[in-house]
């Protein structure tokens, strides 16, 4: 396939609906701070999941794409995730390493 | 072939992949760029309710404030999106009306930003230096708030380029790539106001 056709993109009228719908799940995470409903955070961090990959897949065009592209994403993504959870998962709970023992701030 | 014909239409550079070179790397510095506001939001995580001083961020917080804010940088990833099929069709007045939605919006986004920084400086005296809280919420918002900040510098220089004609269809690659970082800098406010917002 060649790099202009897999740039062929969809339609402006497809665009908006996607940016309804960003719309409506971010007033679905706003409500769902309000509410506190049974599994609020899981919930939140599904509606942040969906919302990022619409962003990512329909107006960053990946889901468009050559997979190269999405490769190197998600090559630097995975590995933020990691490090995100490994720093979280040493700070909150490896007693030894959690901040209240050294930080006096 | 196709590629041929599209390397003398656009004069852009092709990896070995058969992929455009400046598209490619500019996906690998969003990869990094990953990592980069990974390390600004794993540290806020880590120290997150470790404060010994200072107001807690649920004490501080407007959400519906933020609400506004985030809805409005949404609504400006979908204007950009827009633009960019407005140059791809050769649309001027499209181009330049969506560019410049983009640049109002990202000019909002800032705006509300700027208000909560100063708000939460006079109203409860949160600084970098005050506590932990203060450190990490305005070293990560801060670094974000700076990339909106390029973002609307890189809108502004395409929306006049659009304005002088020097934005023909063949060369929307280049708004597609002001696009992306303006799209990265919306997913990273996705991620940043579920976890540090709203996320108790």
């Amino acid at each position: 396939m060649s790099a202009h056709a897999e740039g062929a993109h969809a339609t402006p009228k497809f665009y908006t609906m996607i940016g309804i719908i960003l719309g409506i799940l971010t007033a679905f995470e706003i409500a769902a701070f309000y509410v506190k409903p049974p599994f609020e955070i899981e919930i939140l961090l599904i509606l942040s999941a969906v919302k990022f990959i619409l962003v990512v897949g329909f107006f960053m065009h990946l889901k468009f794409d050559h997979n190269v592209f999405t490769l190197v994403f998600v090559a630097g993504l995975v590995l933020a995730v990691f490090m995100v959870g490994a720093l979280f998962t040493l700070y909150h709970f490896v007693p030894s390493t959690t901040p209240e023992q050294f930080i006096n701030v | 072939m196709a590629n041929t014909a599209a390397v003398a239409h656009d004069d852009h550079h092709y990896t070995s992949t058969g992929q455009n070179s400046w598209k490619l790397g500019f996906w690998t510095f969003i990869g990094s760029e990953c990592l980069f506001f990974g390390t600004l939001i794993a540290t806020y995580m880590a120290y997150k309710g470790a404060s010994v001083s200072g107001p807690a961020p649920l004490e501080v917080f407007d959400i519906p404030l933020t609400s506004v804010s985030t809805f409005v940088l949404l609504m400006s990833s979908l204007a950009m999106v827009l633009a960019l099929d407005g140059v791809q069709k050769g649309s001027k007045k499209k181009a330049l009306f969506w560019l410049g939605t983009v640049i109002v919006f990202g000019s909002i986004f800032l705006g509300f930003q700027y208000y909560e920084f100063t708000h939460f400086i006079h109203e409860y005296h949160l600084t970098v230096q005050s506590s932990l809280f203060g450190s990490t919420f305005y070293v990560l918002t801060g670094f974000h708030g700076a990339h909106v900040t390029v973002g609307v510098i890189w809108m502004t220089t395409l929306f006049v380029r659009v304005l002088q004609d020097k934005m023909p269809p063949e060369k929307a690659l280049q708004v597609e790539i002001g696009g992306l970082y303006w799209h990265f800098v919306d997913i990273v406010w996705i991620v940043i106001f579920v976890l540090i917002y709203l996320i108790p």
